[in-house]
């Protein structure tokens, strides 16, 4: 004889408030036992307009929303808003600008990647030691950002053709240091981590997306590099002076939750190389265009211009629409963070509880950057 | 360096395939009409001369008399790019374009966004409800016409949101 | 009375001075009584309403002082100062975190079935506490010294998982329901290769007694039961729920757990319960592992105890600052295809070594160490090779191999767009 245990799902809302959402992003999971059959991501807790903001600011002032949008890749978000505007206003960068501004967003793009791997150790249930290990580093680099700019976290670094400000004398040798300590706390971080074979059986085969589903559902970035799909906007589409260093694009096969952590701790290593580079190249000149070229009021031609980055998330890109006047008439944030959450329910179905949360971490997002 | 297709060739290679769809085309952008839009799309998807795998970004901006929809493509197997634009909605009433998320998933939650905050309805698509703002928000914000709150709101007879969906949102709190 | 209990010097001192008359006393040399003759129970209720309260109000101590040293600790792992600022070395913060508590508002939520509501913190202080009594924490200092120790142990501790299950269940929170399904799964796994790990440690000792146990460990019973101390470490880690087992309070999955709902004084309960359970979990190992409170004079034998608890602390500590959590599945293979089977190796071993050696010397004691340790090498590593996953293996870079064709085919230069820079 057998006897039928009477079973039902039972949904619970995860979120807003909730301590591993990364931000207030609400989840309603449907589960059987601790088994997830159904999710349905509820964004918008975090929506302050942005997009409508822009259009009443002029082009330089929505420099300081963009900050806002991704606040652990602010310079980043700016390279890719001035890439737009100089396409819209067909503005000729200085050099060393532009050296300047790829300096300072491989240095974020560290910084990134960091906060990423660091939360997602923390999604596994780690007691807070390799978060703060890769807090301490990032520490360092942010102390590096006010040296440029005087800001941290929101920096409003770049203009139109370059930056607002040239890196003070002791900028260098302090990059210098934070360089050379760099790769050891990366290996330490190697040994910890990588080797471990709590992390390792965790995160192993756990949430796999296959190249083709994640194409399809346009997501990019690191996500895409840790199944294979050698994408990277730097590589395949330079802007800025890309096209001039040398770097490798680290590739996983796997696809699943530990490729997508070991694609970013490679790509930290890369991204220390291309700043030993650009340090190489960067020479002394003008740190934007002259102001009678490039005014505070820019003034684009009537038109649109679309101009994307690889962002340490994915594909950042800005679409703006000029109708000539001081102000964008239309901006467009292409978000990385949004569109790599398309593919959420496929990832999270059909895996545990506790796998929840690492999957969700692993795709890396911002909600300030999701809701925008 | 990816390269771009240029807007006169690519309307004519898509003319080839499909006549009398492409309505303009001017530097790397071509304007198709917003019915053929399934059609076009699928042909740049899976068509070897364009290969378009990735759709990287839907937007729509608001021209006052009507609403132009731009998808901006990638080719990753060509290196290349491509921008196709529709206009709709003229006279800002009903302004709709069908869906290309059977094409595309990742237009999912972009066509949502545009829906929520622009107001273009998507026809076909199977999760039609606003991702920013919460169901029954009156207007749309990021038309030009939305000026304050208290103008904005909109009869509760005359708003359109699907029915049911606001009451689903709120239901099973744990 | 039982005279047992009068071979345990505070009792002995309170006791006499308060019925000096009686048999076992007048024995021992004591001689002034306070009470009259007849009055025997209320010296020995006064005697143990004093000697609990003492017990408890250490343990209690012993607590708070655990729980700003854990955190100075994991300040210093983790590379900050921790807490530094109210008292010499932060001392006081934990005094101060207990006051807070308790001024806190104590919230019952509408759905939550306020009986049960209130017994369960109740339910997870009580058992630890009463392990208490049976530890012998130095030379004639225990409360009691039953001659089922180990039984009494394992049956009492065992009630701190029902009152989880209350817990989480009382609190009508979907949450909190996870956490209470997931308590009752690993909970009671883990009893098992916690009971069974000790069997090796009677056999050596013959006895089920606490104080025999520390008696018999001429030769630390780490040396003698690696095995056993090893199951027995990672099994009473799960059963007090640290990480990397600490899936019932999961704060990055279930935010907190069981607890999600309780607040003030109730939730401090819990709090308490769950370090004091540590502290107990620490002190049972020296008890049972590392010779008690046996040492070398001139140092007091209840020193010996604490630093060797303190030793184990930290190195529970240690793992819990280092590692993640394991998955709900994860746990209980490791319980049941782990640790059970290691468990019964043991005993299969130690019960061959005693039926060659009935009664050890100390050379015998060194010779079934040695075989001990090599079995225990052999076993866990044998164990940890089919335990983990199949397919592990070190994830090998592979620049050169994309899987998915990028840019495999030019897009020809007749279409390309030759207007300038376009993305």
């Amino acid at each position: 004889m057998t006897t039928q245990v009477r079973t039902e799902p039972i949904t619970v809302n995860l979120g807003p408030q909730h301590p591993s959402t990364h931000g207030v992003f609400r989840m309603r999971v449907t589960f059987d036992g601790e088994e997830i059959i159904d999710v349905e991501p509820i964004f918008g807790y975090l929506h302050r307009g942005s997009e409508k903001l822009a259009e009443e600011r002029t082009y330089v002032q929505v420099v300081t929303l963009t900050d806002r949008m991704d606040y652990v890749g602010s310079m980043l978000n700016n390279q890719a808003y001035m890439l737009a505007v100089e396409k819209l206003a067909g503005v000729e960068p200085a050099p060393r600008g532009v050296w300047l501004r790829m300096i300072a967003s491989e240095l974020q793009r560290i910084a990134s990647h960091l906060v990423a791997v660091g939360f997602l150790i923390q999604d596994l249930g780690a007691w807070g030691t390799p978060l703060i290990y890769t807090m301490r580093e990032r520490e360092k680099i942010l102390d590096l950002f006010e040296m440029l700019c005087g800001a941290r976290i929101t920096n409003s670094y770049l203009r139109p053709g370059g930056v607002f400000m040239d890196a003070p004398e002791e900028f260098w040798p302090a990059m210098n240091e934070v360089l050379d300590e760099l790769p050891p706390r990366i290996d330490d971080l190697d040994d910890l981590l990588t080797d471990n074979d709590i992390i390792f059986s965790r995160t192993k085969g756990v949430s796999i997306l296959t190249p083709e589903q994640m194409i399809d559902a346009s997501i990019t970035g690191p996500m895409l590099r840790a199944a294979g799909v050698d994408w990277d906007l730097r590589h395949r589409d330079p802007y800025d002076y890309y096209d001039q260093v040398k770097f490798d694009r680290p590739l996983h096969t796997a696809g699943d939750n530990f490729a997508r952590y070991w694609v970013r701790v490679q790509e930290m290593r890369e991204s220390i190389k291309i700043i030993r580079q650009c340090e190489q190249l960067i020479e002394p000149g003008p740190i934007r265009p002259e102001h009678d070229d490039v005014p505070w009021l820019l003034r684009p031609p009537v038109g649109d211009a679309y101009a994307a980055i690889e962002h340490s998330k994915g594909e950042l890109g800005f679409y703006l629409v000029s109708d000539g006047s001081i102000s964008p008439y239309r901006c467009h944030v292409r978000a990385p963070s949004l569109i790599n959450l398309t593919l959420l329910r496929d990832m999270l179905v059909g895996e545990l509880l506790a796998d929840m949360f690492v999957s969700f971490g692993s795709v890396d997002i911002n909600m300030g950057e999701v809701d925008r | 360096m990816s390269k771009a297709w240029d807007g006169a060739k690519l309307a004519e290679a898509i003319h080839k395939s499909i006549p009398d769809v492409v309505v303009d085309a001017n530097g790397t952008d071509i304007w198709i009409e917003p019915d053929s839009v399934l059609e076009v799309m699928r042909l740049l998807r899976d068509d070897a001369e364009f290969q378009f795998q990735l759709l990287s970004s839907v937007t729509a901006v608001d021209y006052i008399s009507y609403f132009e929809i731009v998808y901006h493509l990638t080719s990753l197997t060509r290196n290349a790019t491509a921008v196709i634009k529709s206009k709709t909605g003229f006279g800002r009433d009903e302004a709709r374009i069908p869906s290309v998320v059977d094409i595309w998933r990742g237009a999912d939650l972009q066509e949502r966004e545009v829906w929520d905050l622009m107001g273009i309805i998507f026809e076909g698509h199977p999760n039609h409800k606003r991702i920013m703002l919460w169901e029954g928000f009156p207007g749309h914000p990021l038309r030009k016409d939305l000026a304050t709150y208290e103008q904005s709101i909109v009869p509760e007879a005359e708003r359109r949101v699907p029915s049911g969906v606001a009451n689903e949102v709120e239901e099973g709190q744990g | 009375m039982n005279s047992t209990f009068l071979d345990n010097s505070l009792f002995r001192n309170i006791y006499c001075y308060l019925a000096g008359g009686s048999d076992g006393c007048a024995s021992r040399g004591y001689d002034t009584a306070i009470l009259p003759a007849g009055f025997e129970w209320l010296a020995f209720a006064i005697t143990a309403f004093i000697i609990i309260n003492i017990v408890i109000n250490a343990g209690l101590g012993a607590v708070i002082v655990y729980i700003w040293g854990e955190r100075r600790i994991l300040g210093r792992i983790q590379n900050r100062t921790g807490p530094n600022r109210w008292g010499p070395f932060g001392m006081f913060t934990s005094v101060a975190d207990a006051i807070k508590t308790l001024f806190k508002e104590d919230i019952v939520p509408d759905e939550a079935d306020r009986w049960l509501f209130n017994l369960a913190p109740i339910l997870m202080v009580f058992p630890v506490l009463m392990v208490l009594a049976v530890i012998p924490f130095g030379v004639g200092t225990f409360v009691v010294d039953i001659n089922v120790g180990i039984l009494f142990v394992i049956a009492v501790t065992s009630v701190s998982g029902i009152s989880v299950v209350l817990a989480s269940w009382a609190s009508g929170n979907r949450i909190s329901i996870f956490a209470g399904m997931r308590s009752v799964a690993m909970l009671i796994s883990y009893e098992i290769p916690m009971a069974l790990s000790l069997i090796g440690v009677l056999m050596l000792a013959g006895s089920m007694s606490l104080g025999a146990i520390v008696e018999a460990q001429d030769l630390p019973f780490i040396l003698v039961q690696p095995l056993g101390l090893f199951v027995f470490l990672i099994a009473a880690q799960a059963e007090t729920s640290r990480t990397p087992f600490d899936l019932i309070e999961a704060e990055s999955e279930l935010a907190a757990g069981y607890l999600n709902d309780y607040s003030s004084m109730k939730f401090g309960i819990f709090f308490l319960a769950e370090f004091l359970a540590t502290i107990v979990a620490s002190m049972l190992i020296v008890t049972l592992f590392l010779g008690g409170w046996r040492g070398w004079d001139p140092i007091p034998s209840q020193v010996w105890f604490a630093g060797k608890t303190v030793l184990v602390l930290l190195f529970i500590m240690w793992m819990r600052f280092s590692w993640p959590r394991l998955r709900v599945d994860q746990i209980l293979v490791l319980a049941w295809k782990g640790l059970f089977e290691l468990t019964l190796i043991n005993i299969f071993v130690t019960a061959i070594l005693i039926a060659i050696w009935p009664d050890p010397g100390m050379t015998e004691l060194l010779i079934m160490s040695v075989i001990n340790w090599i079995v225990f090498f052999i076993s866990v590593w044998l164990v940890s090779k089919l335990l983990r996953p199949s397919d592990y293996s070190a994830p090998t870079p592979q620049p050169n191999r994309p899987a998915y064709p990028v840019a495999t085919d030019e897009l020809p230069d007749e279409v390309a767009y030759t207007g300038g820079a376009t993305r």
